[in-house]
């Protein structure tokens, strides 16, 4: 049986870097390619519902009642059990943020002066860790923690579309604003 | 491999071409000895080239071959090996040859466009999230949980770029330091801009055989100890991303296989995916080569140093070689390949390694995937 060795230095040389003034230059052949795609997507059940109730001013999950978590966003069938969900329970439009981030870089690339404030946020009425992403606004940036605790402010009903975005953006419940509310 | 670079001039087909024949060239073999090839490489909106596949196989050596494409986002690298142990552990093919492929430059202005409708398009795209917040949503609740610092995560930067510093191929090798760090551009607190890798063009490639066929063709066969690969939901809100279950999952997966009971002391050399600084850390504790909230201590004392007692990343990593996406994983097996053969040049670690691990992962905070390799044959 012969043995061969492989050669000792790999062949990782290859690859012709390109420099951007040389592109500019047009020193480079290219071609290029707009697709002209549009996608209608369907919202399906559980959607269909949640961005209905937004519409209402109001957030719905689903239950499954063999895990027992209530869930949101809602979803027809619970990926855990492997079953259809079970009931629509409305949830609060309250929670406590889990993460945050700070962010100086828009969705296309451009540089923020103040940043927008991206966060998770667990709601409450549906299970511990149920969270949803969302923006927070009308608190300095150095003042956002992890387990604050936040109220959406919603668009006014005139306005709102049956999206996500009919919650504007959360802000922090302040002291004052939480006993008027527990004293309900 | 290719180098990885900013932008190639090469095309997609042209770079997978380049990577495949080097990898062929170094194992002395021809294309028809080659049995089946594995493509892995990003969507085609990525491109916006349709059948992006069938078009790379010419460049794959995938002419007239059983041919298969896998993708898992960033897992993808390490995911289309365990594809390709699959094709020859089957019995069906006594050699493989697996490629990885990505240009990250072709989408205008930036790939960054392409990426958005990977969030949900009625509980996310309407908010217009991009790529950063989810890693730094994630880095956020990591540093929360275990009262990590951004000095801590920092160290990972420097170490990765400098060992890139000792590879041919790497795009952004440099010495830097951790206040270069924390003094780089804030992109999405606590996320600066020397924490995050490039976007960057390259392919890297591996030849596969059965155990025959091995010893036949190399004195110093690297062999495939164990594959893993788990996917967690994709409402990573509903989860609490201080710690990738999903990586614990597949790492177990490859681990049984492989034998290792004890992983943090039977593996010798450690390379995970490191997209963000403080991606490292998250997965060398999925990994279980750190205890929960520990990583950051162990680095700090230079336990994942080259010269340390467990070496992680000693290639440098996506953040010193570069990351084209479903590419960079197989960057690091091509690591381990060349480390566990003693032909790591300037990057070798001492001590004769004999086993190593690489994973990568991807998508929603949702994959990972794992291979062990290792000097030893694995049992019949």
């Amino acid at each position: 049986m012969i043995h061969r060795t492989i050669k000792p230095e790999p062949n990782i040389v290859q690859g012709t870097p390109l420099d951007a003034k040389a592109l500019k230059r047009g020193k480079i052949f290219l071609n290029s390619y707009a697709p002209a795609l549009r996608y209608t997507w369907d919202t399906g059940e559980a959607m269909g519902r949640y961005l209905a109730e937004l519409k209402n001013g109001r957030l719905i999950a689903r239950s499954c009642r063999k895990c027992e978590r209530v869930m949101i966003p809602p979803r027809m069938f619970c990926e855990r059990c492997f079953r259809p969900t079970d009931d629509w329970v409305y949830v609060k439009a309250t929670g406590t943020v889990n993460t945050f981030s700070l962010c100086y870089v828009s969705w296309d690339v451009r540089r923020l002066k103040q940043p927008e404030i991206p966060a998770v946020i667990e709601i409450d009425g549906a299970s511990p860790g149920m969270g949803i992403l969302h923006l927070v606004r009308k608190v300095a940036p150095k003042d956002v923690r992890i387990g604050m605790r936040v109220a959406a402010v919603w668009k006014p009903p005139a306005q709102r579309t049956g999206s996500i975005t009919d919650i504007a953006y959360w802000m922090p419940i302040n002291r004052r604003s939480q006993r008027t509310v527990s004293a309900k | 491999m290719t180098k990885f670079m900013r932008r190639a001039l090469e095309t997609p087909k042209e770079l997978a071409w380049l990577a495949a024949k080097a990898a062929l060239d170094s194992a002395e073999m021809k294309l028809d000895q080659i049995d089946g090839a594995v493509l892995g490489s990003a969507p085609d909106a990525f491109d916006g080239m349709h059948m992006k596949g069938e078009y790379l196989a010419d460049g794959c050596g995938g002419w007239r071959k059983p041919y298969l494409r896998c993708y898992v986002g960033g897992g993808t690298g390490v995911y289309a090996v365990a594809q390709g142990w699959f094709q020859v552990a089957s019995g069906l093919f006594d050699t493989a040859l697996v490629v990885c492929e990505e240009k990250m430059s072709t989408c205008q202005p930036h790939p960054q466009a392409a990426f958005i409708s990977i969030f949900d398009p009625f509980t996310e795209q309407p908010l217009k999230p991009n790529l950063l917040w989810i890693f730094a949503l994630e880095q956020n609740r990591y540093m929360q949980t275990h009262h990590i610092t951004l000095e801590e995560i920092a160290r990972v930067s420097v170490k990765n770029k400098r060992n890139a510093l000792g590879h041919p191929s790497a795009q952004l090798g440099a010495e830097i330091t951790v206040k270069d760090v924390l003094a780089s551009e804030v992109m999405a607190w606590p996320v600066h801009r020397l924490m995050v890798s490039p976007t960057s063009d390259g392919a890297a490639a591996v030849v596969l055989a059965a155990g025959d066929d091995a010893r036949r063709l190399t004195s110093k066969p690297v062999w495939i100890q164990g594959v893993g690969w788990c996917l967690d939901t994709a409402y990573w809100t509903n989860r609490d991303l201080y710690y990738p279950e999903y990586v614990e999952k597949a790492a177990w997966m490859a681990y049984r296989m492989a034998g290792v009971k004890e992983p943090r002391r039977e593996i010798n050399i450690a390379e995970p995916y490191d997209p963000f600084a403080y991606k490292e850390l998250h997965h060398l504790e999925g990994l279980q080569l750190a205890p929960k909230g520990q990583a950051p201590k162990l680095l700090a004392d230079g336990v994942f140093d080259r010269d340390g007692d467990l070496p992680v990343t000693p290639s440098g990593g996506l953040l010193g070689v570069g990351n084209p996406i479903a590419a960079a994983g197989t960057m690091k097996i091509c690591e381990l390949f060349w480390q566990l053969r003693g032909e790591a040049g300037r990057r070798q670690v001492p001590g004769k390694p004999e086993r190593g691990v690489a994973q990568a992962w991807g998508d929603l905070m949702q994959v990972g995937t794992v291979v062990v390799v290792g000097t030893t044959e694995p049992k019949r």
